[in-house]
């Protein structure tokens, strides 16, 4: 019987019984697509994917290359880190993407200088009101405040009218889409001050985006919130049973998620000097797609932090590999399209597997 | 009154017209095991219900651990002490078991609301205290339990009553969907129990688990208490005769 071989925890504990995480498939993924680039490099273009290949420069690794990877993939990683733990919960976000176009313009029109090389700033918003050169902290806590708002009112309708999350956030997608053109009439905001221009500055996106994410991994993992968040997407009705506030605890999730979509919208205005009405669109998709191929369920319960992180690498992986292959964007968006659903077949066939064996 | 742990005088249930519980007095002693037995829709778990506070009762008194009680919920029922196993299995299957075993009351190392700090060594311990206390076998507290049996799942079910150091158990039909190997696990587990003194109330409809089981047997029929009864003072078909009502009138124990 295979029972007897069981122990109480302690001694008698089955190790080989313990699961496989998810995340090392993501990540053997992740080292394989890299493989793979790096021997159609050597062969076909006779160039390295990963390695430094420049004699006048003395480094293992193409550090440009490394660094665009991650680069590229920081602001959309931030909103990523939010809709990883909406999608735990079983929930979905569809406004992230608006969020970060209607709070880069109105965070914008609070960091503009008032004068542009003698003249008075021709887009600044408020230069009658005299709200210009403010302190940078101005346009962050601005931002902060509309992720906020855009986020409590998603949880609050998904709490309370019990309307699916993807209505919700759908609704929020198109609202926040018409903020954000409402704000300037459509005009573009631009000439920020120096102190909001260096967030984005350099590598700074991706140091926002990995202390993040490393913060919000511990969260996930140490806290109640995040064992909470688990326990709703795994089985609300069980939650509910066992006390939880489940209404509360849905807010929250939604509000973290369109504070970290305005953060990323403050990464992504300053880093770009400017902002746009048409901004962010399709990085809820991007956000919700580097979620899955890490590793999380549509379904709610199952995946983390670093699985999603370790999603947007691959992400990367894959732009900065077909620019180095030197094909077309065109082809990126088809291939990422198949890399999406195939992340999901994949993961239900190993789901089944796993039930199979057990 | 002192080694009483519940007491219901006239409880009573309506919703609408349908009297769906009517004057239960019910008394439960210290250590005690009571089976409910009865048809479906004779009012077993319409009386559970009312005691947990998941519906609030339209008349009656409740007595628990020595006084009078109105829980607003089941949450305040649980805080009290009452632990139900419930029907439909109230696990989340993507956590641990550890996880499992203290949803909804998390121990906290540090407090910061809803970030507050998990104690997990401490929650990991408890868990395998109640799990040896209920001679529980689950192969690895760090799994999921999705993909475990029937039967380890109402374990870790069961344990989680355990834990809390319970002042009564309730458990509804608990191994209505097991097979009979499953189904020993657990009556283990409720042997178990009843050696530690736990009391604990169980809805059965299985006969051979009730006499088993249990010390005392109440029935109801059409929402009424009809016979409660001491196991060495009937048997099966007795039973069987109050449940299906070709005996009535309420049997009272022998003082």
């Amino acid at each position: 019987m295979a029972q007897t071989s069981h122990g109480v925890g302690g001694a008698g504990y089955d190790a080989k019984k313990r699961a496989w995480p998810a995340e090392i498939n993501v990540f053997l993924a992740l080292v394989i697509l890299v493989v793979v680039f790096e021997l159609i490099g050597r062969i076909f273009l006779g160039d390295s994917f990963l390695f430094n290949t420049r004699s006048d420069v003395s480094a293992i690794f193409n550090e440009a290359r490394l660094q665009i990877i991650i680069l590229q993939v920081s602001i959309v990683g931030i909103i990523a880190i939010g809709v990883t733990q909406v999608i735990i919960t079983g929930g979905i976000d569809l406004s992230s993407g608006s969020i970060v176009g209607a709070t880069a313009m109105i965070a914008m029109s609070f960091a503009q200088v008032a004068t542009v090389n003698g003249n008075p700033n021709p887009k600044a918003m408020f230069l009658a009101q005299g709200w210009t050169d403010l302190p940078v902290i101005v346009p962050v806590l601005v931002a902060i405040g509309c992720g906020l708002f855009a986020g409590l009112v998603n949880g609050a309708l998904i709490a309370y009218t019990r309307i699916p999350p993807f209505i919700a956030t759908l609704g929020m997608m198109v609202t926040a889409r018409g903020i954000a053109k409402w704000w300037s009439k459509g005009q573009p905001i631009s000439f920020p001050t120096e102190g909001f221009a260096a967030i984005g500055k350099g590598l700074m996106p991706v140091i926002i985006f990995l202390s993040l994410a490393v913060l919000f991994q511990l969260i996930m993992t140490y806290t109640r919130y995040g064992k909470h968040c688990y326990a709703i997407g795994s089985n609300e009705d069980a939650a509910r049973m066992s006390g939880i506030k489940i209404a509360n605890h849905k807010i929250l999730v939604y509000v973290i998620a369109g504070v970290l979509a305005a953060l990323a919208a403050v990464v992504l205005s300053s880093k770009n000097l400017t902002a746009q009405s048409g901004m962010g669109v399709m990085y809820e998709l991007d956000a919700i797609a580097m979620a899955v191929i890490g590793g999380v369920s549509l379904s709610g319960g199952r995946g983390s932090i670093i699985g999603t992180v370790i999603g947007s690498l691959i992400f990367g992986v894959i732009i900065s590999g077909f620019t180095f292959l030197r094909l077309d964007a065109y082809y990126q968006e088809m291939v990422k399209g198949v890399i999406i659903v195939g992340a999901v077949v994949l993961d239900q066939w190993r789901q089944r597997l796993r039930a199979m064996r057990a | 009154m002192s080694d009483i742990v519940l007491k219901t005088e006239n409880l009573t249930k309506r919703y609408g017209g349908v009297h769906a519980l009517e004057g239960a007095n019910f008394e439960l002693r210290k250590g005690e095991h009571v089976a409910i037995m009865g048809d479906n829709g004779a009012g077993k778990s319409t009386f559970v219900r009312q005691i947990t506070a998941v519906e609030q009762r339209t008349s009656g008194h409740i007595w628990f651990d020595g006084k009078e009680v109105n829980f607003t919920g089941p949450i305040e029922a649980r805080t009290a002490g009452i632990e139900t196993v419930f029907q439909n299995l109230a696990l989340a299957d993507d956590l641990d078991v550890p996880s499992n075993l203290f949803l909804g009351r998390e121990k906290v190392l540090f407090n910061l609301g809803p970030f507050s700090i998990l104690d997990r060594k401490y929650m990991r311990k408890a868990t395998e205290a109640a799990l040896i206390r209920t001679a529980v076998k689950i192969p690895n507290l760090s799994n999921t339990i999705r993909h475990m049996s029937g039967g380890q799942r109402q374990c870790v079910a069961i344990a989680r009553t355990a834990t809390f150091a319970s002042k009564l158990i309730i458990m509804d039909e608990p191994t209505a969907a097991l097979g009979v190997q499953e189904t020993a696990q657990v009556e283990n587990i409720i042997r178990t129990l009843k050696d530690n003194g736990d009391p604990l109330i169980l809805i059965s409809h299985n006969m051979r688990q009730v006499f088993d089981l249990c010390d005392r047997i109440v029935v109801f029929r059409r929402g009424r208490i009809v016979a409660n009864l001491r196991k060495q003072d009937t048997d099966g078909n007795d039973i069987v005769s109050y449940i299906t009502g070709a005996k009535t009138g309420e049997a009272e124990l022998a003082a």
